[in-house]
């Protein structure tokens, strides 16, 4: 109850929620609510000269290249999306909680390891790294997906190795121990809990750099692939027009960076309210 | 000191060996052939059999990455396989657009931070303060190729105050260090911010404003400069991003630089570029860290101390 009152007093958490639900049910909905099919070369979508056509009473965001609706492209593109932010950044939380709290609890040379492979892999060039994955293997929705999870897991890992090394110190871990609990119960029962806020906060603002690198890849065209719509993919088919055709880049940036806004918002205020140390700082 | 230094490098060796052997191992064992990539569609299965006997690919995995690793202590990344060159010789030759690059951009990121992140600190809790981490956050969840694409159509096609594309002149280098600046300047208004709020409570800030130090010295003189270590570890972390070419802009853009190097190469399945510049990118991680921790001690005293 706390966390709802004390979230609801933040204008831009409200926002940024609000924008999330948005999309939310925009993806949910795209079926019902858009006005074409997604991939339909509508008869009059193109102007006689075959160019897209720009925002107007039937197009309401405009036409493409091809002579699709945007509106309903970017009303599919969202479930990309959200499909890969969620799945994604699921996995990279995962992988960076199981690491850093194993890597944290073991200690020794096994916790060791753990983290020089951790600092090796934050000596990677990320975007590179996932540039190279996704146009080697052929894209599909779950490959990028995985390549997303595969680049940002590396940041979780190492925050909740911090947090670990923390908690096997304190003295109800030491009770618990001296108790006779066996490592399962100790890590399950009475480490991960202390995780979560952390686990929950990153599980939202995860979701803003798992979008925006979602759409870098389909933008560089070798994320989600036409005619599949993605947000990245929408400005890549469209980029060559893009003097003569603005609308084909700013309606689904500002997609991208609502939502990405959105989960930088709702992932801030989380952290805001659920670590009362880091109140007011970054 | 000297002995920091001594270890930090051979961590650093460490962590550069372990990425080419990761990087070699994933670029030969995805589905992308560059032996076919190289002998086109129309080629025989001989054809290909002859390219791979060429390159050296017919052989042992770990035969492969032995050799490369003794050409690599030489100095020597390989051959590109499109181009007939020295990677290293293709490196070298898109380093000063790189470079180029990598540091108008982090000017502009620095002067637009700090700037912003002083006047939130001073104005903590205000409405300035809001606006300017608002406006923080939308730098740093604006994607660059769109913010890039936006810049080009105002400033280049409609204004025409600027070239399109291309690399030479200053006004050039104008909207690519804009697109970078200006998103990465999200990040480092809100590390100088929270950095600016710890200091501004420091006793020694409340001693200058007591003996009665204008404001103004007081920021200036007193908070700012040691708010700046945040900043250095920042700057660190940036020279090893954008050393690696940053791909996006360039591409945008049509900037010269490693980044597009990597992006041709990728497309072309150039193994020995992707791994060059896999390895550049991750010495330039790798030293742009040690670089933040090494500046650290000199800009302050009580780090040098412990």
């Amino acid at each position: 109850m706390r966390i709802v009152h004390e979230f609801l007093r933040r204008p831009t958490a409200v926002f940024g929620l609000a924008v999330v639900l948005l999309v939310l049910i925009g993806a949910l909905a795209a079926p019902l609510v858009a006005p074409y099919a997604p991939d339909e070369q509508l008869f009059d979508g193109l102007t006689l000269e075959g160019a897209p056509i720009g925002p107007n009473g039937a197009f309401l965001l405009g036409t493409d290249t091809l002579g699709r609706d945007l509106l309903t492209r970017l009303l599919f593109g969202a479930r990309t999306s959200l499909i890969i932010g969620v799945v994604a950044n699921g996995t990279a939380v995962a992988i960076g909680l199981g690491v850093g709290m194993l890597a944290g609890y073991l200690r020794g040379p096994a916790g060791n390891a753990l983290m020089r492979f951790t600092d090796l892999m934050m000596a990677f060039p990320a975007l590179l790294l996932a540039i190279v994955l996704a146009a080697l293997f052929h894209p599909s929705l779950w490959i990028v997906a995985m390549v997303i999870a595969m680049v940002n897991w590396v940041q979780v890992a190492r925050i909740v190795y911090t947090e670990t090394r923390g908690l096997v110190e304190r003295d109800f871990i030491l009770a618990e121990r001296s108790l006779g609990a066996g490592h399962g119960r100790i890590v399950f029962r009475h480490i991960l809990p202390h995780l979560m806020p952390t686990a929950i906060v990153w599980g939202t603002l995860g979701i803003a750099t798992t979008v925006l690198l979602e759409a870098t890849l389909s933008f560089l065209g070798v994320g989600v692939q036409p005619p599949e719509p993605s947000w990245g993919n929408i400005i890549f088919e469209s980029q060559s027009f893009f003097t003569s055709a603005p609308w084909l880049v700013v309606f689904p940036g500002i997609a991208i960076l609502l939502t990405a806004l959105s989960f930088n918002l709702v992932g801030d205020a989380l952290r805001d309210i659920l670590d009362p140390t880091q109140r007011g700082r970054m | 000191m000297i002995e920091l230094i001594l270890r930090r490098l051979g961590g650093a060796l460490m962590i550069l060996f372990g990425v080419a052997a990761i990087t070699f191992v994933l670029l030969y064992a995805l589905p992308a052939d560059p032996a076919v990539q190289l002998a086109g569609r129309s080629a025989t299965a001989q054809t290909v059999a002859n390219i791979r006997h060429e390159l050296g690919l017919d052989q042992p995995l770990i035969v492969q990455f032995v050799h490369y690793l003794g050409n690599l202590v030489q100095g020597d990344l390989g051959r590109s396989y499109t181009q007939k060159t020295e990677v290293m010789t293709l490196i070298l030759a898109r380093l000063p657009a790189t470079l180029i690059l990598m540091v108008s951009g982090i000017l502009v990121e620095v002067a637009i931070g700090l700037t912003l992140g002083t006047i939130a600190a001073l104005s903590r809790g205000g409405a300035v303060d809001r606006l300017v981490m608002t406006a923080s956050f939308v730098g740093v969840s604006a994607p660059q190729f769109v913010v890039a694409l936006l810049l080009l159509y105002v400033f280049a096609a409609t204004l025409q105050w600027f070239p399109m594309s291309g690399f030479g002149t200053v006004s050039h280098v104008v909207l690519p260090a804009l697109t970078l600046g200006v998103l990465g300047a999200g990040w480092y208004a809100r590390m100088v911010r929270s950095a600016m709020i710890d200091v501004l409570n420091q006793d020694y800030i409340r001693t200058a404003r007591a003996k009665g130090v204008a404001e103004r010295t007081v920021v200036l003189r007193h908070a700012v400069p040691n708010a700046l270590l945040p900043i250095v570890a920042m700057i660190g972390i940036d020279i090893g991003q954008f050393m690696g070419g940053v791909v996006v802009v360039e591409a945008v853009y049509g900037w010269p630089g490693i980044g597009q190097l990597a992006w041709q190469a990728i497309q072309q399945v150039d193994i020995p570029i992707i791994m060059g510049v896999t390895l550049i990118s991750s010495l330039a991680i790798v030293v742009g860290n040690l670089i933040a921790d090494l500046v650290a001690p000199l800009i302050d005293p009580r780090i040098r101390a412990r």
